[in-house]
């Protein structure tokens, strides 16, 4: 499996999986799980990341989401966005099938 | 086709209302993930990037009409309208909910189908040729025994926890198509100067992170020893095989370390402490029964060519291109084994749609004795078809998208789910064979090539047989960006070889370019008559290397 954050990384967010369906889910910054990347809280620095995560431990998610972890986001402009190509496609949907998750909601929406 | 008896009936049964039990109680809190986690697994339920991905054995890759629907119904009420046929002959849904799944399984069972031995450190579904029972010259169909030996392995006490995962093909031919050598056991089934049946063993084959060719056990296994043989093998790896290490727990490390000799050694003397009288062996009623399953369908004498087949080849060229490239004989005058290819010029290779399915179970239904087979390249095959059926056969394929006339060319790519779908995944798999299908999309092109099997992975795990690729093809994640590594000279049929990497990895922008090379510089170097795999073989990787990294 590919790395969640390089060592360096200076921005990052907590992203689970849902319980009930697997969706992709964010932590927000009132400790909700949002189905949107931009809903994410991001942590800056180090020690904010840890905190970050540990805010995604405690047991009562256990019925809520699977497995959260730390992935970096990388700034870009007034936005953030994923760094990795793993966790851009987690945001988006798989990108052979652009009809399929997020990506089909977010086209849905607009 | 075999059918359940009681007991597979309740076995599968229980299996599906202790499952709804154990869901219900890990979405009430009752379970933790940690707890629920190996039970999910036991049940075929991955969790992937996007979803929970549920993982469907087709035992032997055989499927009935009605057990194709089913997979279409399934597809339609609790997936995305899709399903995916890997590499092991199962297909996976991508995006099944947790709290569906009990029923989606107590629907699946219905049709005598089920998700047990898909996952877990288990003997996993057994595979076999897709050609068995149709293909001339074979031995035995090799569904016989693959049924015995899952019978055997479900739920067997002793091999439930294994040291890893445990995967076991077979094929009744000489032309090996199940890539027996790279599992964990291989079996061919022999004939001796007697006329008796029996079985050649192969141990210790695999690919993943150490891709290693099986080694020859036993010659010849009396057919009456089959089972006590095979528990041998099995009771010498889960006493020495290692626990410490998930990456050197499969028997193939074993086989590895302790060497071929020792490890013929160690089976010959497990088995031999099986005491003849207690030897587990099948009741002639039961093998008959077994057997009667796989008896030939009720074929009509006809004559070996057809007439309405050769007009039709004469007035329409794609029809022609297609028999050429994806019809195979049959051991039976007048019949054919028509190769349906998963493979569409820039599709996903191994899907299939609701619809599509059910236009394959509707043909399968009315012109192949309602019969269906998935191979381990990702495609179906109805095995017997009526040569003067052909034409029909294939314009409702075409119909339906399902014609592409290119069986083992170059777009007849294996590739595992990749990034787009795959926890483990370190990068797609699925964009590169599209993209290379579409840059040798010209079919005169392909033919002109030849033979050419390319296998891409999205990681080293090898789910899409990279090490066996004449081409292969490795994603690999330098941070967090997708990098991709070229294995050449790789091979899973009778004279398998595992692929030498050509050296440092290319970029998603320049792997299809790189592609284009190898294959430009095979037909630069080929001499008459030679596929890829012989001129590989001949002049080596070197030409290539040079060519690759000018
Ligand atoms: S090879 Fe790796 S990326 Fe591909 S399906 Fe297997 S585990 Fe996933």
């Amino acid at each position: 499996m590919a790395q969640h954050s390089s060592k360096g990384a200076r921005f990052q967010a907590v992203t689970a999986n849902r319980l009930s369906d697997g969706e992709v889910v964010y932590l927000t910054a009132d400790n909700q799980w949002a189905e949107t990347f931009p809903a994410a809280d991001i942590a800056d620095g180090a020690a904010a990341g840890e905190a970050l995560l540990a805010r995604a431990l405690p047991a009562d998610f256990e019925l809520h989401v699977l497995e959260p972890y730390l992935f970096e986001v990388l700034q870009d402009g007034a936005h953030f966005k994923p760094a990795s190509v793993r966790e851009i496609i987690r945001a988006a949907g798989p990108t052979v099938r652009l009809d399929l998750g997020k990506q089909a909601d977010a086209k849905q929406e607009s | 086709m075999y059918r359940y008896d009681e007991f597979d009936h309740q076995l599968v049964g229980e299996r599906v209302t202790q499952f709804r039990g154990q869901v219900e109680r890990r979405v009430s809190g009752e379970l933790s993930e940690d707890a629920f986690k190996p039970l999910r697994l036991m049940n075929g339920v991955y969790l992937q990037l996007h979803a929970y991905m549920l993982r469907v054995a087709i035992p032997y890759g055989t499927l009935s009409s009605k057990q194709l629907r089913m997979q279409a119904h399934i597809a339609r009420k609790y997936d995305r309208g899709y399903g995916h046929f890997t590499t092991r002959q199962n297909i996976q849904f991508n995006w099944p909910a947790l709290d569906k799944i009990p029923d989606l399984l107590e629907e699946l069972a219905t049709v005598e189908m089920h998700a047990i031995q898909t996952s877990g450190n288990c003997i996993r579904n057994v595979t076999a040729d897709q050609y068995a029972g149709a293909i001339d010259n074979e031995v035995e169909d090799p569904r016989i025994i693959s049924e015995i030996i899952r019978q055997w392995s479900t739920f067997h006490p002793e091999f439930t926890y294994l040291p890893r995962k445990f995967k076991i093909a077979v094929t009744g031919h000489d032309n090996d198509r199940a890539a027996i050598k790279l599992h964990d056991i291989g079996i061919v089934i022999k004939q001796n100067e007697l006329g008796d049946i029996g079985y050649e063993i192969h141990v210790g084959g695999g690919q993943g992170r150490t891709p290693f060719i099986a080694k020859k056990m036993a010659d010849f296994v009396p057919k009456a020893q089959l089972l006590a043989y095979l528990e041998a093998v099995m009771r010498v790896y889960n006493r020495l095989g290692r626990r410490d290490n998930s990456y050197k727990a499969r028997i193939k490390i074993m086989v590895h370390e302790t060497g071929e000799e020792e490890m013929r050694r160690l089976i010959e003397a497990e088995f031999a402490k099986i005491d003849a009288s207690q030897m587990l062996s099948v009741p002639q009623a039961e093998a008959d029964r077994i057997s009667a399953y796989f008896a030939n369908p009720a074929f009509a004498a006809l004559p070996a060519t057809s007439a309405a087949m050769e007009t039709a080849q004469k007035q329409d060229a794609d029809f022609a291109r297609w028999v050429r490239a994806n019809i195979v004989p049959h051991k039976q005058d007048g019949y054919a084994i028509v190769n349906i290819s998963l493979k569409p010029i820039g599709g996903v290779p191994g899907d299939a749609t609701d619809v599509q399915m059910e236009a394959v179970a509707d043909l399968a239904e009315r012109y192949s004795f309602d019969e269906i087979r998935v191979t381990h390249e990702q495609n179906l095959v109805l095995p017997h078809v009526r040569l003067d059926d052909l034409k029909t056969v294939y314009d409702e394929l075409q119909a339906h998208e399902l014609a592409t006339a290119n069986l083992g060319l170059i777009s007849d790519t294996i590739a595992c789910p990749g990034l787009d779908y795959c926890n483990l995944a370190n990068a797609r798999s699925i964009p590169l064979a599209q993209e290379i299908s579409e840059r040798f999309a010209d079919l005169d092109r392909q033919y002109d090539i030849g033979e050419l099997k390319i296998k891409i992975s999205g990681c080293i795990n090898a789910c899409g047989h990279h090490h066996v690729g004449h081409i292969g093809i490795l994603g690999v994640d330098k941070k967090g960006t997708e990098f991709y590594q070229i294995s050449l000279g790789g091979s899973a049929d009778e004279n398998a070889s595992i692929g030498t990497i050509t050296g440092r990895a290319f970029t998603e922008e320049t792997i299809v370019d790189a592609i284009e090379t190898v294959v430009t510089t095979y037909k630069d170097m080929r001499q008459d008559g030679e596929r890829f795999i012989d001129t590989y073989r001949r002049v080596g990787l070197d030409p290539f290397k040079e060519r690759l990294y000018a």
